[in-house]
C-alpha cells in the first residue's frame, strides 16, 4: 500500500490523461465525411476535403501553442503582438499596485476600526453596503473620474480588494484576547508598542486570511478589467486571441490565468503559516 | 480554643484597601453590589491568601489591586501611594497563564524584562530572563512556544514573567486551579520558596484551603456575595518553616483546617446576619488559631471529616 499523497498523485494524473483524450476524441473530426475530391478542386467549390474540422483545438495544439509562447514570453511586436510572459507582467504589475494600496488602506484603517467599537459600528453599514459591489461596477465612475483606462484598472483592484482586508483587519484586532491585553496594560506597556507588540501579532493570522482572500479577488478582477480597458494585460490577451479566433491561445491564456492566481494564493498561504501560532 | 483579638490587621500598611467598593448595573435598573466598604491592609513581606466562594468578588479585588478594575468607590493605597492604573510595581499572575503564544518562553520573559528597563540591551534583557526562567526550573526550554509546554510549565513561565521584573507585589488570580494535583503541589513549593526567599509581599486568590494553609501568612476569609465582605483575617499559626509532606502533622494543622472548612461551609452564608458584636468593617477581626500551651492528648490525629472545601 503506497502512501496517500502518492496514490492522489496517481489519480491526479490519471484523470488529466483521461480529460486529455476525451477533449482529443471530441475535437477529432470523423474521417469519412466529405466527397474524395482533389483538396485544390474542394477548396474552389467552397468545401472541404479534411470533414468537419472542428474551430476547437485539441490538447496537442494546446501543448504547441503553449510551448510557442513560452519559448520566447517576453517579445513585443508592437501594441498587439506582445509575448504571454509580458501581459501577465503587465497584470501582475497593476494587481501589485492596486492591491499594495489597499494593504496600506485597510490593514492601518481596520486597525483603528477595530480599536474602537464606535467607529466599528458607524461604519459598519457603509462597508456592508459598499462591500458586495461587483468592482467591474465602478468601472464607468472610474473611467469618467480618472480619465485613465490604466489607472482605472489600478482602482478598480483597489476598491475590491479593500473590503476584506478591512474587515478582517478590524475584526482581528477587535477579538483580540482580553488576558493578552492585560498583560500588556500591567507591563504598562504604551500605545504604539502595544499595537506592534500584542495586538498586531494577535490579529495577524485574520488578517492575513482577509489579505488571501483580497489577492483571490483581485486575481478575478483584474482578468475582466483588463478585457473592459484593454490594451496590455493578460485579459486583453485573451480577449485579443478571442478576436483573432485563437481558440488555443485563449485556452493557453485561461491554463496561465490559473496558474498565476494558485502561485499567488500560495505566496499568501505561505505568509499566513508563518503568522499564525499554536495555542 | 479561637480568640480574636481586638487589635486591627498589622500597623505596617504597605498596601491598604481603603473602603473599596464593586456594583454593576443591574438588569431592571438599578445596581448589584459585590461589594462595599472593604477595608484590609496587608503588611510589607506578607503572604496573604484571599479565600471564598465564587461570586464573592474576589477576583474584582485583585484586579483592582492590580489596577485593571477600578472600584466604584475608594481608593487602595500602595506604598503610600493611591494606585491609578496598572503598574509595574504590580505584578499579575493570571488564571490562565496568559503568555503571548507567539512568543518563545525567553520571549515571553523578555517581553516583560524589557518592558521594565526599557533601555536596556538585548543582550541584558535575555540574561536576566534567562535568570528567571532558571529560578522557575525550565531552564533548557526557552525556546519553545508555550503550546508545546504543559499547563504546569506556562504557569512556570508565568511566574518567571511576574518575578522578572521585580515587583513590590505580586498578585495571583488562583495560578493553580487549572493544573493537577501533583503540578499543583510542586509549583506551591516553588512559590514558598522564591517568595520566602525574596520577601515578596503576595496577594493570592485561592478556593482551596490546604493551598492556602501552606502558603499563607495571613488568609483572608470572604463571605459570600453579593454583597460580601471580610469576615476575618486569619492568622497562620504554623510554623514557617513548614513543609508539605509533614504539613498535617503540625499540631494547629486541623484547627486551622477546620475553622477555614467550617467558614466556607456555613459561616460564610450565614456571617451577615451573626456578625460578632462590635464588628467593624474597617477593621475586620485578627483571629490567632492555636492550641493551648498544654499538649494535646496523645495521639490523636483529627480526622479530615471534609473534603477541601471546593466550589
Amino acid at each position: 500500500m503506497k502512501s496517500l499523497g502518492v496514490r492522489a498523485g496517481l489519480l491526479s494524473v490519471l484523470l488529466f490523461v483521461a480529460f486529455c483524450a476525451l477533449w482529443q476524441i471530441a475535437v477529432t473530426p470523423s474521417a469519412s465525411t466529405g466527397p474524395a475530391l482533389d483538396p485544390e478542386y474542394a477548396k474552389l467549390m467552397g468545401i472541404s476535403t479534411v470533414g468537419a474540422k472542428s474551430a476547437m483545438p485539441g490538447p496537442l495544439d494546446v501543448a504547441a501553442k503553449l510551448w510557442d509562447n513560452l519559448k520566447r514570453p517576453f517579445y513585443d511586436n508592437g501594441p498587439n503582438d506582445k509575448g504571454l510572459g509580458l501581459q501577465l507582467l503587465y497584470s501582475i504589475g497593476r494587481v501589485f499596485i492596486g492591491y499594495g494600496l489597499a494593504v496600506l488602506v485597510a490593514v492601518p484603517v481596520g486597525f483603528l476600526i477595530g480599536m474602537s467599537p464606535l467607529a466599528y459600528r458607524a461604519l459598519d453599514p457603509f462597508i456592508q453596503v459598499l462591500k458586495p459591489i461587483s468592482p467591474l461596477a465602478w468601472m464607468p465612475l472610474a473611467l469618467y473620474t480618472i480619465k485613465d483606462s490604466a489607472l482605472s484598472a489600478i482602482f478598480v483592484i483597489f476598491i475590491c480588494s479593500v473590503w476584506p482586508m478591512l474587515l478582517n483587519t478590524a475584526f482581528g484586532v477587535g477579538a483580540v484576547r482580553k488576558e493578552w491585553l492585560n498583560v500588556a496594560r500591567t507591563l504598562e506597556v504604551g500605545p504604539w508598542r502595544r499595537a506592534f507588540t500584542v495586538i498586531l501579532p494577535a490579529a495577524a493570522p485574520t488578517i492575513l486570511t482577509g489579505m488571501r482572500i483580497s489577492i483571490g479577488i483581485a486575481w478575478l478582477v483584474i482578468v475582466a478589467a483588463e478585457m473592459l480597458v484593454g490594451g496590455t494585460g493578460i485579459g486583453y490577451f485573451v480577449w485579443n486571441e478571442w478576436n483573432n479566433l485563437s481558440i488555443a491561445n485563449v485556452i493557453v491564456g485561461i491554463l496561465l490565468i490559473g496558474v498565476v492566481g494558485m502561485v499567488l494564493d500560495l505566496i499568501l498561504a505561505r505568509l499566513q503559516k508563518r503568522v499564525t501560532f499554536p495555542e | 480554643m479561637t480568640r480574636t483579638s481586638a487589635e486591627t490587621v498589622n500597623a505596617d500598611r504597605f498596601i491598604s484597601i481603603e473602603g473599596i467598593a464593586r456594583r454593576y448595573p443591574a438588569a431592571g435598573g438599578g445596581s448589584t453590589t459585590i461589594f462595599e466598604d472593604l477595608w484590609l491592609q496587608v503588611p510589607r513581606g506578607e503572604f496573604v491568601c484571599i479565600i471564598g466562594h465564587s461570586g464573592c468578588g474576589k477576583t474584582s479585588v485583585l484586579n483592582i489591586l492590580a489596577g485593571l478594575e477600578t472600584p466604584s468607590d475608594g481608593v487602595v493605597v500602595v506604598d503610600g501611594q493611591a494606585i491609578d492604573g496598572p503598574s509595574l510595581d504590580r505584578a499579575v499572575i493570571f488564571q490562565g497563564h496568559a503568555l503571548l503564544p507567539w512568543r518563545s518562553v525567553l520571549g515571553n520573559v523578555a517581553y516583560a524584562v524589557s518592558s521594565r528597563w526599557r533601555k536596556a540591551g538585548r543582550t541584558e534583557v535575555e540574561e536576566r530572563a534567562k535568570r528567571f526562567i532558571d529560578l522557575v526550573g525550565l531552564k533548557g526550554n526557552e525556546a519553545k512556544k508555550p503550546a508545546e509546554l504543559s499547563g504546569g510549565m506556562r504557569q512556570r513561565v508565568g511566574i518567571a514573567r511576574a518575578l522578572s521584573i521585580e515587583p513590590k507585589i505580586m498578585l495571583m488570580d488562583e495560578p493553580f486551579s487549572a493544573l493537577d494535583a501533583l503540578t499543583r503541589g510542586t509549583l506551591q513549593d516553588e512559590v514558598r520558596r522564591i517568595c520566602k526567599s525574596t520577601g515578596q509581599t503576595v496577594v493570592m486568590i485561592t478556593h482551596d484551603v490546604d493551598e492556602a494553609i501552606y502558603l499563607a501568612d495571613k488568609i483572608v476569609l470572604m463571605t459570600n456575595g453579593p454583597e460580601a465582605m471580610v469576615a476575618e483575617v486569619v492568622e497562620n499559626p504554623l510554623p514557617a518553616d513548614r513543609r508539605r509532606d509533614s504539613i498535617h502533622h503540625e499540631p494547629d494543622f486541623y484547627t486551622v483546617r477546620n475553622h477555614l472548612v467550617d467558614f466556607l461551609v456555613s459561616r460564610s452564608r450565614t456571617f451577615r446576619d451573626e456578625k460578632p458584636a462590635g464588628y467593624d468593617p474597617r477593621h475586620p477581626p485578627l483571629v490567632r488559631l492555636g492550641v493551648p500551651p498544654e499538649p494535646p492528648p496523645a495521639n490523636t490525629i483529627p480526622f479530615p471529616a471534609v473534603a477541601k472545601a471546593r466550589d
